[in-house]
C-alpha cells in the first residue's frame, strides 16, 4: 500500500515520545536505555520533519556532556558506592573534620563510575527521547493545536521562538559593526555600549511585527465576554498545571502515586474543558489541521505500551530493570526489549514526510 | 475606494505637522504611486489608509478618512484587515509564521473563515503568484523576491481589495524587483484590486502607474496623469530626465515609449563614441563628477598601484561556502561597483575586505603598506579600510548627531571636530540636537559615512547605500564618492542600483554563486546586460551612453 507523503499529526510524535521517555525513566539498564536512545535515532532518521533542523542531534550531545560531567564529578567526589574494582586512586585532598562526609580524591572503583554511568545515561535516554520529539514534529507545529484559549500564549511563544535566534544575529552584526569603529568589541564597559543598539534595534523589530500583526487583524475574531474568557483561561491553565504535574508523576519514579497517571486524567479532562468553553466563542479557524488516522493511534499506541510494560515490569520488581551494583553484565528482561523493539515500529508504518522543495 | 478629506496629521511631539490637509479621491482599481523625496511624508499617508496612523503610531488626526466606505477613525486596523492590505520595504520583519502556505493562510484564520474556504483560498493565491512549489518552504529560506511575493499573497489571500505598498523593491535585486512588479501588474489587471504604492526608484515602477501623487512636506498634489505629473516632478527617473534635456512631449515614461522616439537623437550622437567622456583624453569631461577625476577603463593596473588585491579568497558563513575563490585587484583612487542577485555574496565579500569574516583560504592585502585585515588590531584596520554596513544604525550609539561626531572623533583619535566638518561637506548640515535614529535613511547614511571617513582609511566600503536614498541624495552620494576618489581614497561600493553605479562607477564586477561571472571597464559591463543596463543605455543602444550627463555633453559639442 502507499501512503500519500505528509507529516504525521504532532501530537501523534510527542505523546510517543513521551511514552518511550516514561519507559526511559523506569530503568537503569545500560541495554535498555541505549535500546531506547537506538529506537529514538531509527525513527528519527526514517521520519523527521525536513523542514527543521534535526534537534536530536544537540540533545544527544547534551547527553553525552551529561554523562561526562557525571563521570568526572563521580571520580573526584566519590557517590558513596563501594566496590571491589578498584581501578586507581586519585591523590586526596586532605578536608578539615566538619567535612568529613565530603571526600575529594581517593579511591576510584568499577563499581562506583558504572553507577554513575548508568544514572547519567537514563537522563540522557529521556532527553533523547525529547530530541526525537522535537525533531519529528516542531513545538511550532505543536502550539497550533493549543486550546484556542491559549492562542494569545501560544502566539507569544511562537513569536519568541523566532525572536532568540534574531536576538543573537542582532548581536553579531551590532558587535561586527563595533569593529568598524576600531573597537574589539570585548570587555564589560563594551558590553553596555552594544547593548543599546540591540535592545533598539529588537524594539523596533517587535514594534513592526505587532504593527504587522495589528493590520493582517491579530485579535479581531475573539468576540468573547470578559466572563467566558476568565473561566476558560482558568479552567485552561489548572489544566495545563494538572497535566504537568501527571507528567512529573509519571516521569519520576519516586513520586506519590497521586501525582502521575490521576492527576494526568484529571489535567486533561480541565485542559478538555477549557477547548470546549473558549472554543465555543472563537471564530478563528484553522488551515489544513493535520488528520488523525490509525497511524497516529498506532504510533501513540506502541509509545504508551513501551511506558506501561516499563512501569508493571519497575512495580513487579522484574530482574534486571535496576540492575546490581557489580561490575557483570545485567541481565535483560524480554518483554521490556519487546517493548520497546515495538515501539521502533513507526519508523516503518508511518506516513513518510514530504520533501521540502 | 479611498478618500481623504481634509487630513492633517501631527504626530506628539513634532514641531509641525506630517500631513497638511490632504485630499484626495483615490478610485476603484487604480494603481498610483505616490512620489516625493525622504522624510515627506509618503510613509505616513500611506499608514493612514489602513489606520494605523494614528491607531497605532500615535498623533493627532485632523480630517476623515474613508476606505471602502469605512472610517478609519471608528475602525482599527484589524477590523480594515479585510479591506486593505499593507506590504512593508522588508517583509521578512512582519512575517507571523514560519512557513509559505501558513503565512498565506494566517489573515484568514484570524477571520475565522471556513477552513475549507481557507484551503481553496491559499491554492488560488499560491497559484496567482506562482508560489506552489515553494508552499512548503521555510520563510526565512526565501530570496527577497519571493519573500515579497508571499507578502503581497497573503495580504491579497485575506480578501484585501486595497493593496497598500510601502518600497517594495528598494531592497531587491533588478530581476527579483520585476517579478514583484510583474505580480503587481497582474493582480491590478486581472483582480482590479487598488493599489497605492510609494517607492524611490521611480525607474522600475512609473511605467506602471495609472495615476501619480506628488508629496511634498506633507502636502500632496491631486492625481495627476504620470506622464504630466513627471514632466513637473523635482523627483524622476532618468528616462525622464533624457526627454527633458531632448524635449519631448508628451514625457515617455517607459524605455518602449522613449525608444520609439529616440531614433533622431541617436543620428545626432551616431558621429560621437561615448568612450570619449569616460577615458582620461583632454577636452570637457562631462558634469560635476566628471570634473572631479578622470575615468579609467583599464582594469589591467600594475601591481603596485592596488590599493585592494583580493586573491583566491574563499569564505564559508554557517557551513556553508558563500566565496568560492575570488580574485579581484583595485587601482588605487578608483570607483569599483559590485554588482549581483541578492545572496549572490556581495555583502559577505565586502565584510571579508573589512576582516569581519575569517577566510577560508586565499589572501587580502589593504593599501600601500599592503596590510592584512584579518591580521591587524580593530585600532589599526580602521585606518586602513572603513565599512559602512547595510544598515548605518549599527555604527551609530549615541543620544544626538553631535554626541555621535564627538564620539567618532575619540574613536579614531582624529582632531576635536573633523567628524564635524566631515558630516557638514557631506550632508550640508544635519540639527546637531536631534537623535540618529529620527534622522532619515539618507541622513543616517551620511552621519555614518561621516563616522567612518573620521579615521581617513584609505579603502572606503559601502554596503548597498542607497537604500531608501531619493534621487537627490543619491546624486550627492555620487558627489562625494567622486570627490574622495579624486583624493586618492578607493571606493568599494556593493549595490542593485544600476543607475548609481552608472553614475560612479569606473568598474562593475558582477558575482553569482560566491564567483566573479564579470568584471571590466563600467561602459562595457553595464551596456552589455540588459538586466544591469542603466535606462539611458537602454534608450539609446546600441550607442553606450550611460548617463543623461553624458548624451548633455554631447549635445552641447555638436551644437
Amino acid at each position: 500500500m502507499v501512503r500519500r507523503e505528509r507529516l504525521q499529526h504532532p501530537a501523534a510524535w510527542w505523546l510517543w515520545g513521551l511514552g518511550l521517555a516514561t519507559a526511559a525513566s523506569r530503568t537503569t539498564n545500560p541495554v535498555l536505555l541505549l535500546l531506547v536512545i537506538g529506537v529514538c535515532v531509527l525513527v528519527v532518521s526514517e521520519r523527521r520533519d525536513p523542514a527543521t533542523a534535526n534537534m536530536l542531534v544537540p540533545f544527544l550531545v547534551i547527553g553525552l556532556v551529561i554523562i561526562a560531567f557525571r563521570v568526572a564529578l563521580t571520580m573526584i567526589l566519590g557517590n558513596g558506592i563501594v566496590g571491589d574494582t578498584e581501578l586507581f586512586t586519585l591523590p586526596r585532598i586532605p578536608l578539615p573534620d566538619w567535612a568529613a562526609n565530603v571526600r575529594i580524591g581517593g579511591l576510584v572503583t568499577l563499581e562506583s563510575l558504572l553507577y554513575a554511568v548508568y544514572e547519567a545515561l537514563r537522563l540522557a535516554a529521556i532527553l533523547a527521547c525529547l530530541g526525537a520529539a522535537n525533531a519529528l514534529a516542531s513545538p511550532r507545529r505543536l502550539l497550533r493545536y493549543l486550546p484556542a484559549t491559549l492562542y494569545d500564549v501560544g502566539t507569544a511563544v511562537v513569536v519568541g521562538l523566532t525572536f532568540a535566534p534574531q536576538l543573537l544575529a542582532d548581536a553579531r552584526t551590532v558587535r561586527a559593526a563595533r569593529t568598524l569603529r576600531g573597537h574589539d568589541g570585548r570587555g564589560l564597559g563594551e558590553l553596555a555600549r552594544l547593548t543599546v543598539p540591540i535592545l533598539e534595534t529588537a524594539f523596533e523589530r517587535s514594534l513592526g511585527l505587532a504593527a504587522s500583526m495589528e493590520s493582517r487583524g491579530y485579535g479581531r475574531a475573539v468576540t468573547m465576554t470578559a466572563g467566558g474568557r476568565r473561566l476558560a483561561s482558568v479552567l485552561a491553565l489548572v489544566g495545563l498545571l494538572g497535566i504537568l504535574g501527571g507528567l512529573y508523576g509519571l516521569l519520576d519514579a519516586s513520586a506519590g502515586g497521586v501525582l502521575g497517571l490521576p492527576l494526568l486524567i484529571v489535567g486533561g479532562l480541565l485542559a478538555a474543558a477549557s477547548l470546549v468553553v473558549g472554543a465555543s466563542r472563537d471564530r478563528r479557524s484553522g488551515y489544513r489541521r493535520d488528520p488523525w488516522t490509525w497511524t497516529e493511534s498506532l504510533t501513540v499506541l506502541v509509545g504508551a505500551l513501551a511506558g506501561a510494560v516499563m512501569v508493571t515490569g519497575s512495580a513487579a520488581g522484574w530482574n534486571g530493570l535496576t540492575p546490581s551494583q557489580e561490575a557483570q553484565l545485567p541481565a535483560v528482561p524480554l518483554p521490556a526489549v519487546l517493548a520497546l523493539l515495538l515501539a521502533a515500529t513507526p519508523a516503518v508504518f508511518t506516513p513518510r514526510p514530504r520533501r521540502a522543495t | 475606494m479611498i478618500s481623504f478629506d481634509h487630513v492633517t496629521l501631527h504626530y506628539a511631539g513634532a514641531t509641525g505637522p506630517s500631513l497638511r490637509d490632504v485630499s484626495l479621491e483615490i478610485p476603484e482599481g487604480e494603481l498610483v504611486l505616490v512620489v516625493g523625496p525622504t522624510g515627506s511624508g509618503k510613509s505616513t499617508l500611506l499608514r493612514t489608509i489602513n489606520g494605523l496612523v494614528p491607531h497605532f503610531s500615535g498623533g493627532t488626526l485632523s480630517g476623515r478618512v474613508t476606505v471602502a466606505g469605512l472610517d478609519t477613525a471608528t475602525h482599527r486596523p484589524r477590523d480594515l484587515a479585510t479591506v486593505v492590505g499593507l506590504v512593508e520595504q522588508d517583509p521578512a520583519a512582519t512575517f507571523v509564521t514560519d512557513v509559505v502556505e501558513e503565512e498565506v493562510a494566517y489573515g484568514m484564520e484570524t477571520m475565522g473563515l471556513d477552513p475549507t474556504a481557507i484551503r481553496r483560498r491559499v491554492e488560488e493565491t499560491l497559484d496567482l503568484f506562482g508560489l506552489t512549489p515553494l508552499r512548503a518552504r521555510s520563510l526565512q529560506a526565501l530570496s527577497g523576491g519571493q519573500q515579497q511575493r508571499v507578502a503581497i499573497a497573503s495580504v491579497l489571500a485575506a480578501g484585501s481589495r486595497i493593496l497598500v505598498l510601502d518600497e517594495p523593491t528598494s531592497a531587491l535585486d533588478p530581476v527579483a524587483a520585476e517579478e514583484v512588479l510583474a505580480s503587481l501588474h497582474r493582480i491590478v489587471h486581472d483582480l482590479g484590486v487598488t493599489v497605492v504604492l510609494a517607492e524611490h526608484r521611480l525607474e522600475r515602477v512609473v511605467h506602471h502607474a495609472d495615476r501619480v501623487v506628488l508629496i511634498e512636506q506633507g502636502q500632496t498634489s491631486e492625481l495627476l496623469d504620470p506622464a504630466a505629473a513627471m514632466a513637473v516632478s523635482a523627483i524622476h527617473p532618468p528616462v525622464v530626465a533624457l526627454s527633458r534635456l531632448v524635449g519631448w512631449t508628451p514625457t515617455p515614461l517607459s524605455i518602449r515609449d522613449a525608444r520609439r522616439r529616440a531614433g533622431e537623437l541617436r543620428d545626432r550622437l551616431a558621429d560621437q563614441a561615448p568612450q570619449d567622456s569616460r577615458a582620461p583624453v583632454p577636452g570637457p569631461t562631462p558634469g560635476p563628477m566628471g570634473q572631479l577625476r578622470p575615468r579609467a577603463d583599464s582594469t589591467v593596473v600594475a601591481a603596485a598601484d592596488l590599493a585592494v588585491s583580493i586573491a583566491g579568497v574563499k569564505v564559508d558563513r554557517a557551513g556553508r561556502r558563500i566565496l568560492h575563490g575570488i580574485d579581484l585587484g583595485l587601482r588605487q583612487g578608483s570607483v569599483a561597483v559590485l554588482m549581483g542577485r541578492n545572496g549572490a555574496g556581495k555583502s559577505t565579500l565586502l565584510g571579508a575586505v573589512a576582516g569581519q569574516h575569517r577566510l577560508a583560504g586565499g589572501t587580502i592585502r589593504l593599501g600601500r603598506q599592503g596590510i592584512d585585515p584579518h591580521a591587524s588590531a580593530p585600532r589599526e584596520r580602521v585606518r586602513v579600510v572603513g565599512l559602512v554596513p547595510q544598515q548605518p544604525e549599527l555604527l551609530l550609539y549615541a543620544e544626538t548627531v553631535s554626541a555621535e561626531c564627538v564620539a567618532a572623533d575619540r574613536d579614531f583619535g582624529a582632531p576635536d571636530g573633523t567628524t564635524d566638518a566631515l558630516l557638514l561637506r557631506i550632508s550640508g548640515g544635519l540639527d546637531p540636537a536631534s537623535h540618529p535614529r529620527d534622522l532619515s535613511e539618507g541622513q543616517r547614511l551620511e552621519l555614518a559615512l561621516a563616522v567612518i571617513l573620521a579615521g581617513s582609511p584609505q579603502v572606503l566600503l559601502l554596503d548597498e547605500p542607497t537604500r531608501g536614498l531619493d534621487y537627490g541624495a543619491k546624486a550627492r552620494l555620487g558627489a562625494i564618492l567622486a570627490e574622495l576618489a579624486a583624493t586618492g581614497t578607493t571606493v568599494l561600493l556593493a549595490t542593485h542600483d544600476v543607475e548609481l553605479a552608472a553614475e560612479v562607477a569606473d568598474r562593475v564586477v558582477v558575482l553569482a554563486d560566491g564567483e566573479v561571472v564579470t568584471d571590466g571597464p563600467a561602459r562595457a559591463v553595464l551596456s552589455a546586460s540588459p538586466a544591469f543596463a542603466p535606462q539611458v543605455t537602454k534608450v539609446l543602444l546600441p550607442q553606450t551612453w550611460l548617463t543623461v550627463d553624458e548624451v548633455a555633453t554631447a549635445l552641447g559639442q555638436t551644437a
